[in-house]
């Protein structure tokens, strides 16, 4: 390693929540230029050690250095005025404000409006993201999106730079602009935090990495000198079982759906252009797409919630595309939402009432419209059973479970309802490996029963391991879906759409 | 510094523990505030919670206490349906006024004729005026997306002015020598509400709460509607994906908090009231939210809520009439109680955590 | 019926004195709003207002004072509604509620004494020349100072909505508190000097009420005008000059109703009252249904609780 004193020096962080250590002892240094990888599952810890960095948590014990000063920042401002800048996750973006309005808010002393729509255009240019400091943020694409939050960095010429799950949203196209991105920033000085659980990606751009899980370091490597197994398994501390299925795309079709067109329900909503698909019974359908391009719009069309003409949406030949949730249940179409809390389930109501959500119908919970308790508290067992549910019993409530065990309660609950078919948009977002894997399976076994089933999701690696057939969603429509053996990246990423508005660049779309 | 952090999961024990609580600190806060007016708080608050139970002319006031609560009662439960659905139905005092009026109106029209028939009609003319009456507000907000509480709100000062036109002029006593007010329909046996045994105030109005409680408990807890409007309430999205229709869900809400308004208007006018006059309506559409909240949008709950809040009502007469309290603190007084449970409520869903405060 | 008793000039001048005391409180809300806050207590705020301003314009002898005490009495109120909204978490519109109830019942109670007194007179600004114009004089330049205060406060607001940071701020922490406070801003904060602002405006209007319109203290005398200042909000789209608009269409109802009731119109009075209400409602609905869907103009956090996690 260098002589220098490294940009940042972390020793013995310490974070506890209530019943929980977020961060144990965590200790490790970056160099300024160089790029260092944060690795690690969900519930790592990665998010809370960040979020230390950038001052929007207090260590419980722990210090840092910055340069070979102490620093121990009060809050984002100060992180900010030391030269730490941030990219989040989830944006931390406004929607209904313009892009000079949000980069002017993440600023410490921001220019007057014209001299920062100059300076904006000026770094957009510099580093190949183009951005026009007029448009507002809600009418942006996810790519587009995450510009505006590396911008607002960049004008502050942060020393380190963090970046948190950065690609999740990006097709691989804009990716790889990403990545020549960091690259410049890096050769000009600044050191980049990278936050990720994509091993390929870490390995490719990474000069170093510290692994993390269950909040302590377990280890640290060369990413380029690993393989991204070995990586893997460090992350996780276990070997990996990949899901295996006899694959099938010779049944009957069992959904259609034709000229699928809505338009947009809110402001900043997606409208759906002319979508067509058919699935075969025993048939994975995985529909990929960066998020924001219609994927909770298709998934509402198919399970009810938004009903269309009667004709677009056809189960067995029979037109369902007017009939709500409850009359698709009866006839054996289920679904899974992407946001578990507050839409596949009530978070403040108990397993049981949740298991009455969607069970009513197709597990005679209800009998002349009164509910029959005992056999819904039963059938939340079964599932909690099942699907090995994490909890003390079914009359918890909802969001007093972790994000993997909610979920595998909710694929459970529906796929105990033995559905003929299957809808879940994202169904291992922010899930464990071992849950996730799990949850994989068991759509892989649905499918082998008969059930045919439409995987929407961001994650293409999960696509291409559980997909007979795949197709991409990009602003509202649909490609035509292909077989999903022997698709490469490049495929994919030119069915998601390529490098988003690149071409178009400054125009106001 | 003092911290709060959000429980797993709501504490039950607080859920129960929180409104009487609530109450406490009211008597607290309300015995500083009559200390301030010059009164002895303790007699005060005595005066207000103690003596019509238990006092030497508890025998009057026991009565009167269920002929306060059973309006407030009966509206809480309907407001509370809505509440826990997220529909926010604040202008019962209008559906209360035009239940009333509808029901009076059927039966001044009726008089001087006797028969069994026309009490039913009336109640149901109650019932159907104060459902009507919501609709407005709920049918804007489903057609059009128009902000419920604001026009059910605007609409009890439309009704407050229908109450007087009807006071001095549509329904005015034609034999009531120019003072304002309807005939009197407690004097009008085909058409009034009385008690059902003498001196008790025990009417009719009073069995109709108890039977709303009742509908209310069953409905919440054992029938698909019930659970559609708490998963409403809870998570409007997740209700729409189990297939609920939120429009329909409104105008549920609306149209079962307008007939229990409307009829609870109507026991009143034929009852208590009497006859349809000028000042007729005393504010229980807005009481009844206290009452829904202290009630913790529970019906059991809002029963004893209404009880409650009935003794500080006849209570605060008495403390008025032997004390010289002012009836506008007895006012106050309910407000500091809707205040105290709003505080105190945090305590069922966050734990409060003293934190050192490091640098 | 003599229609001819109505003076436009004068229902004009005698609008913008009607319209102020709701434009006060609507200016104050919606930058309550803007902040994401839904404070339904203006009513309760406003009288609150009227009558504390009342007293202490009549002890003191002094209307400039009396609007200072009106001010802090507003949001003395608004500081409970702060409290437990943003320290205790409680829902919002249950608050507001408890506000408007426990207001009308305070200043009842605080008002006891008060009944028939007289406060003392609150004089026109004499703007010289400006004044003497024919006509445009009488209409626009004799009116006490507080309606060109609120006037004055339009133009306020708009700049610091606009053009300041703070005010940046302010739109930002309505939007989304989650990404306001991911940025380091202090969302409790910002949003408790919010409503405290627009409890001290609603408190304001409530005491031009008391003090300069009616002028006198009578139980519930507000009656309404904090409910129609919140719908004025919606009506202006959270825009302080369509604000302004929507407060001088109210203003201008209300005059022309009661200047009808003078004039003998062969309809019910009770009718003539209750029109602007019916009309507040109307406009209501036209807006609602021409905007499609409630999202509109209005903070996306509207009504929303906040509780920083970490």
């Amino acid at each position: 390693m260098t002589k220098a004193t490294p940009l940042l020096l972390i020793e013995g962080l310490t974070k506890a929540y209530p019943g929980v250590v977020a961060n144990k002892d965590v200790s490790f240094s970056i160099g300024a230029g160089k790029v260092h990888a944060l690795l690690g599952e969900n519930g790592a810890g990665k998010s809370t050690l960040v979020k230390t960095i950038y001052g929007l948590v207090r260590p419980d014990a722990g210090s840092m250095r910055l340069h070979g000063e102490p620093y121990a920042p009060a809050d984002p401002n100060a992180a900010r005025a030391a030269g730490v800048a941030m990219v989040f996750q989830h944006f931390s973006l406004f929607d209904a404000l313009d892009v000079a309005e949000n980069i002017a808010l993440g600023m410490q002393d921001p220019p007057p409006r014209s001299t920062l729509a100059a300076k904006i255009r000026e770094v957009s240019q510099t580093y190949g993201l183009p951005l026009d400091p007029g448009r507002t943020v809600g009418d942006l694409s996810a790519g587009e999106r995450q510009r505006v939050e590396i911008i607002r960095c960049l004008l502050q010429a942060p020393k380190l730079l963090i970046m948190d799950e950065p690609t999740s949203v990006l097709t691989p196209q804009e990716v790889e602009i990403l990545f020549r991105t960091l690259r410049k920033l890096a050769s000009e000085g600044t050191a980049i935090l990278y936050i990720s659980h994509k091993l390929e990606e870490i390995r490719g751009l990474c000069d170093s990495a510290t692994v993390l899980r269950l909040g302590e370091v377990v280890d640290t490597c060369t990413p380029s000198e690993v393989s991204a197994r070995d990586l893997a398994e460090m992350m996780v501390g276990q070997t990996l079982i990949t899901p295996t299925r006899v694959g099938g795309t010779d049944g009957a079709v069992v959904l259609e759906v034709t000229g699928l067109s809505l338009p947009a329900s809110t402001n900043f909503g997606t409208s759906l252009k002319e979508i067509g698909f058919q699935v075969r019974a025993g048939e994975v359908l995985g529909i990929g797409g960066v998020a924001g391009n219609g994927q909770d719009e298709l998934l509402a069309v198919l399970s009810g919630e938004t009903v269309t003409d009667a004709d677009t949406v056809r189960m067995n030949s029979q037109p369902i595309g007017a009939m709500g949730p409850v009359e698709r249940r009866r006839l054996g179409v289920l679904a899974a939402p992407e946001e578990r809390l507050g839409h596949a389930a009530a978070p403040d109501l108990s397993l049981t009432e949740n298991a009455m959500l969607t069970g009513a119908q197709r597990r005679g919970l209800t009998r002349n419209g009164f509910l029959n308790w005992t056999k819904a508290r039963a059938f939340a067992t079964e599932i909690i059973e099942a699907f090995d549910v994490r909890t003390p019993g079914p009359g918890h409530v909802a969001r007093s479970l972790s994000g993997g065990n909610l979920q595998k309660f909710v694929i459970g609950r529906e796929i105990l309802q033995d559905p003929q078919v299957l809808v879940v948009n994202q169904p291992t977002w922010g899930v464990d490996a071992s849950a996730a894997a799990a949850i994989r399976q068991a759509l892989l076994d649905l499918a082998t029963k008969g059930a045919a089933i439409i995987v929407i999701s961001q994650d293409l690696d999960e696509l291409m391991e559980i997909s007979d057939t795949f197709a991409a969603l990009n602003e509202g429509r649909l490609s035509s879906p292909r077989p999903a053996a022997g698709l490469s990246v490049e495929d994919i990423g030119l069915m998601l759409g390529g490098a988003h508005d690149l071409e178009v660049g400054h125009g106001a779309a | 510094m003092i911290r709060l952090e959000k429980r797993p999961e709501p504490s039950r024990a607080w859920t129960w523990a929180t409104p009487p609580l609530a109450v406490v600190l009211t008597m607290i806060a309300g015995g500083v505030l009559f200390a301030f007016l010059g009164k002895d708080p303790v007699i005060a608050i005595k005066t207000i919670f103690w003596d019509p139970i238990l006092g030497e002319f508890a025998f009057y006031y026991r009565g009167q206490l269920l002929v306060k609560a059973a309006p407030l009662v009966m509206i809480a439960v309907g407001l509370a349906l809505g509440f826990r659905a997220g529909v926010w139905n604040i202008g019962a005092e209008g559906q209360y006024i035009i239940g009333a009026l509808c029901g009076g109106a059927v039966g001044l029209a009726f008089y001087p004729a006797e028969g069994w028939y026309i009490f039913p009609l009336m109640v149901i003319a109650g019932a159907l005026g104060g459902w009507a009456w919501a609709m407005i507000p709920g049918l804007l907000r489903t057609k059009f997306h128009t902000n419920e509480i604001l026009v059910s709100l605007l609409l009890v000062y439309v009704a407050e002015q229908l109450l007087a036109a009807s006071a001095l002029r549509w329904l005015k006593n034609p034999e009531g020598q120019g003072f304002p007010g309807s005939r009197n329909l407690a004097q009008y046996p085909a058409g009034s509400n009385p008690e059902l045994i003498a001196g008790t105030g025990m009417h009719l109005g009073i069995v109709a709460a108890f039977i709303a409680v009742i509908f209310a408990y069953v409905l919440l807890n054992r029938h698909m509607t019930g659970f559609h409007i708490r998963l409403a309430g809870q998570a409007p999205r997740a209700a729409r994906f189990s297939g609920v229709n939120p429009a329909r869900l409104v105008l549920f809400c609306f149209g079962v908090s307008g007939a229990l308004a409307g009829l609870a208007g109507l026991f009143e006018v034929a009852g208590p009231a009497g006859q349809i006059s000028i000042d007729f309506n005393t504010g229980y559409g807005f009481t009844a939210i206290i009452v829904a909240f202290l009630g913790r949008l529970h019906p059991v709950g809002i029963l004893l809520a209404g009880l409650l809040m009935a003794l500080t009502y006849i209570g605060g007469e008495a403390a008025q009439s032997t004390m010289g309290l002012p009836a506008a603190a007895i006012q106050a007084f309910q407000g500091m109680l809707l205040f105290f449970l709003l505080a105190v409520d945090v305590l069922t869903n966050y734990r409060v955590r003293l934190s050192r405060g490091q640098a | 019926m003599d229609l001819s008793v109505i003076n436009p000039a004068l229902l004009i001048a005698s609008l913008m004195v009607a319209s102020t005391p709701i434009l006060l409180a609507a200016l104050g809300e919606l930058i309550c709003e803007k902040s994401g806050v839904l404070n339904l207590g203006v009513e309760g705020m406003m009288i609150t207002g009227a009558i504390c301003g009342f007293a202490v314009a009549v002890e003191t002898g002094s209307p400039l004072l009396g609007f200072l005490g009106a001010a802090l009495g507003g949001a003395v109120l608004a500081l409970l509604f702060a409290v437990l909204t943003q320290v205790l978490l409680a829902n919002q519109v249950a608050s507001g509620l408890a506000l408007t109830l426990f207001g009308l019942g305070i200043s009842a109670l605080i008002g006891q004494g008060y009944r028939g007194v007289k406060p003392p007179p609150t004089g026109r600004i004499d703007l010289g020349p400006l004044s003497d114009i024919p006509v445009l004089g009488r209409v626009l330049f004799s009116h006490d100072w507080v309606v060109y205060f609120g006037l004055a406060l339009v133009v306020a607001i708009w700049a610091f909505l606009k053009f300041s940071r703070a005010g940046l701020v302010l739109r930002a922490v309505g939007e989304s508190a989650e990404a306001a406070h991911a940025l380091g801003y202090k969302v409790v904060r910002i949003r408790i000097a919010a409503i405290l602002f627009g409890g001290a405006c609603s408190g304001l209007g409530g005491a031009y009420l008391s003090l300069i319109r009616v002028p006198q203290w009578t139980d519930g005398m507000t009656a309404g005008a904090g409910w129609i200042a919140l719908a004025i909000v919606v009506f202006g789209s959270w825009r302080p000059g369509r604000v302004l608009v929507g407060a001088y269409l109210f203003g201008g109802l209300t005059v022309l109703q009661l200047n009808l009731q003078a004039a003998q119109l062969p309809v019910p009075v009770e009718v003539l009252s209750m029109s602007p209400f019916v009309l507040t409602i109307v406009v209501l609905v036209i807006i609602s249904a021409r905007r499609r869907g409630a999202s509109g103009a209005a903070p996306a956090m509207l009504g929303r609780i906040f509780h920083a996690s970490s």
